[in-house]
């Protein structure tokens, strides 16, 4: 076993490090009061993470990507997690999915989107589908050659910035003997596509300025070239390239509660009640201890499920419980830390307040807590018939 | 031209130092290293110089502990062609003092021949602000110290030098020792793929028995104390109240 990281990944993560404080930081006040990023900021870290070659690290050399594994990936974004998220995103970190792009798509889709010409967003939720991904309404007709396709997508992170979307369309619908099973497929749709708008979503407590957008179809015409994968194929393409991607909640709250733990340090090592640094009463000291051995619990399990991947090890339990746990853990730290800080913590002047909302969208996106409970349960279940 | 830039590994300047409890020097138990930022700025320069196509090669040397070799794989992810490293210590703790720091890299400049030595003015943990200047009298090279612009001309550089009383202008003779200060440039990220590639570039280990220099301590430090706390300052009501206590108790007026 060894725990280490090598030079080059600690450099990896050093500079990623230094890039979050002096690139993101300075901007986050302003995102924060606006709910905006404004453009000549968000261009200037796109052509800063492109310059220094970290803009799609997560894509293989021969697409142009920096090849990284998906440790070094985990460490990267465990690093921008300390940052706002409607920052970071310019750090572009394209899907991985559309590795699944073929023929002309690639030189459509991929490339442009690895070159940072054309940002991506992907769709899947929608009103009254949450959890129940299959139970999607947005479907998909044969007309002619072409799919028509109606409905509507929200809670569409970044597509406000999106070049163009990969949707997931219901195609048909098999009959099974519990109940009617959809058939789902993947859809590349370029912005500006007739029949596709991009509208304003809700305003939500967690992460201003990164929003969530409603896409809308109405009777939107797609020719069969711009299907993801195969007909009916949506599920094997999200399962082959979405696998991954929930570690990304994972190691980004790892990131964001070492920030916070730091905020909450240094404040009971200076700040004097009793006479005396209130890091010195035990109420405030066996705290700090809990939430630093919960934050590295969190960490290494994280990198340990970004590690197995790496080894081509199932990992499906492990990014479940990667994800819940760290999750939550941010959940306990962000409160914690206003707790220590006591009413000045609620404040617009310390970023912790920020830091308490933010959090609690991480336990509900990419998987609920309940639904990564389902997914680690039934791993263990499922072998023995239950 | 080859370009010399010799860097020092520091306590990084994010760091709250505290001194140790026998009071016999600093803290440096689990606490973040960096390279020394002024070195960071001499780095940055002769990249740019390279860029420029003034300078063909940047060799980066570091005289310390064996860890050194880190802040010697930053040099060469932020654009440096090759590094050399002097073990000159085990012991974290141990600074080697300028002087034979200055030896160490006249013996390394003997074998090397660069045209320009791109220094920073002074590490931030000891603040000597000496190697520079020692290693121009052992060379018998032209220096230009504390440089916020740097021009080079035809066998000589025009350099910008932050003194008291501004800035100063002057011409020096190549080959020069030109120690740099905090307003020259500011230094780059290392980007992705250097960052990968920095690993491949060559790295060679040396010891001060290899130039025959002895390091030695010639200074001993008997105490190392935190410096005072800051008194809290007084709020005055009038501006002739501020010349009075100008007067009789700062007596600076």
């Amino acid at each position: 076993m060894h725990f280490g990281l090598t030079e080059e990944q600690e450099m990896i993560v050093s500079t990623v490090r230094s890039f979050v404080e002096n690139e993101i930081y300075p901007h986050e006040n302003e995102v924060e009061r606006t709910g905006e990023v404004p453009l000549a900021v968000a261009e200037a870290i796109k052509a800063k993470t492109l310059e220094l070659g970290f803009y799609a690290c997560n894509f293989p050399e021969e697409v142009g990507g920096a090849g990284l594994s998906h440790l070094e990936f985990a460490l990267v974004e465990r690093e921008l997690g300390r940052g706002s998220m409607a920052l970071t995103h310019f750090f572009g970190r394209p899907q991985n999915i559309l590795m699944a792009c073929k023929g002309e798509q690639r030189e459509r889709y991929l490339l442009p989107a690895v070159r940072g010409e054309r940002m991506d967003a992907l769709a899947m939720t929608e009103p009254d589908a949450g959890s129940d991904v299959r139970g999607m309404k947005t479907f998909a007709r044969r007309d002619g050659g072409d799919w028509v396709i109606n409905g509507t997508k929200h809670f569409i992170s970044g597509a406000d910035h999106a070049d163009f979307v990969i949707v997931f369309v219901a195609t048909g619908e098999d009959q099974t003997p519990k109940a009617p099973k959809k058939r789902i497929t993947c859809f590349l749709v370029d912005r500006g596509t007739p029949g596709f708008t991009i509208r304003h979503g809700y305003n939500s407590v967690s992460h201003r300025g990164y929003k969530n957008m409603i896409l809308e179809f109405d009777d939107c015409r797609l020719p069969d070239a711009q299907v993801l994968g195969e007909v009916d194929g949506g599920f094997d393409v999200m399962n082959e390239w979405l696998y991954a991607t929930r570690i990304t909640v994972a190691t980004m709250s790892v990131g964001r509660a070492r920030r916070v733990f730091d905020h909450a340090l240094s404040y009971s090592a200076e700040r004097k009640q009793f006479g005396q640094q209130i890091g010195k009463f035990q109420g405030i000291s066996f705290q700090l201890a809990d939430m630093i051995t919960e934050i590295d619990a969190a960490d290494w399990l994280t990198l340990a499920s970004a590690w197995r991947l790496d080894q081509g090890l199932p990992a499906n339990r492990e990014i479940a419980s990667a994800k819940l746990y760290a999750s939550e853990m941010l959940a306990r730290i962000t409160d914690a830390a206003i707790q220590i800080h006591g009413g000045m913590g609620l404040m617009d002047d310390l970023p912790l307040a920020r830091f308490w909302r933010d959090a609690r969208v991480e336990r509900i996106w990419d998987g609920t807590s309940e639904i990564q409970r389902h997914i680690i349960s039934r791993e263990m279940l499922r072998p023995l018939g239950a | 031209m080859k370009v010399l830039v010799p860097v020092k590994r520091v306590i990084d300047y994010n760091v709250k130092v505290r001194v140790k409890a026998d009071n016999t020097g600093v803290d440096l138990a689990n606490v973040k290293m960096s390279m020394n930022p002024f070195d960071e700025i001499a780095v940055e320069e002769a990249i740019r110089l390279k860029e420029a196509g003034k300078a063909e090669e940047i060799v980066a040397v570091s005289i310390g502990v064996k860890q050194a070799q880190e802040t010697l794989r930053t040099a060469l992810a932020m654009g440096a062609d090759r590094a050399i490293l002097i073990e000159a210590a085990d012991d974290v703790g141990t600074d080697i003092e300028p002087l034979a720091v200055a030896k160490l890299l006249k013996a390394v400049i003997d074998e090397e021949q660069p045209g320009l030595v791109l220094c920073g003015k002074q590490a931030i943990d000891n603040d000597m602000n000496a190697t520079g200047q020692m290693l121009a009298a052992l060379l018998g090279w032209s220096q230009a110290t504390f440089a916020s612009k740097l021009e080079i001309e035809d066998g000589s550089a025009k350099v910008t030098r932050e003194v008291d009383g501004g800035l100063q202008v002057i011409k020096v003779k190549m080959p020069a020792i030109v120690s740099v200060d905090l307003r020259l440039n500011e230094p780059r990220y290392a980007s992705l793929p250097n960052i990968m590639k920095a690993k491949k570039k060559p790295l060679d280990t040396k010891t001060p028995a290899d130039y025959g220099v002895d390091v030695s301590p010639r200074l001993a430090v008997l105490k190392v104390e935190e410096p005072p706390a800051r008194k809290a300052g007084v709020k005055v009501g009038s501006v002739a109240e501020l010349v009075e206590k100008l007067k009789n108790e700062a007596g600076v007026i």
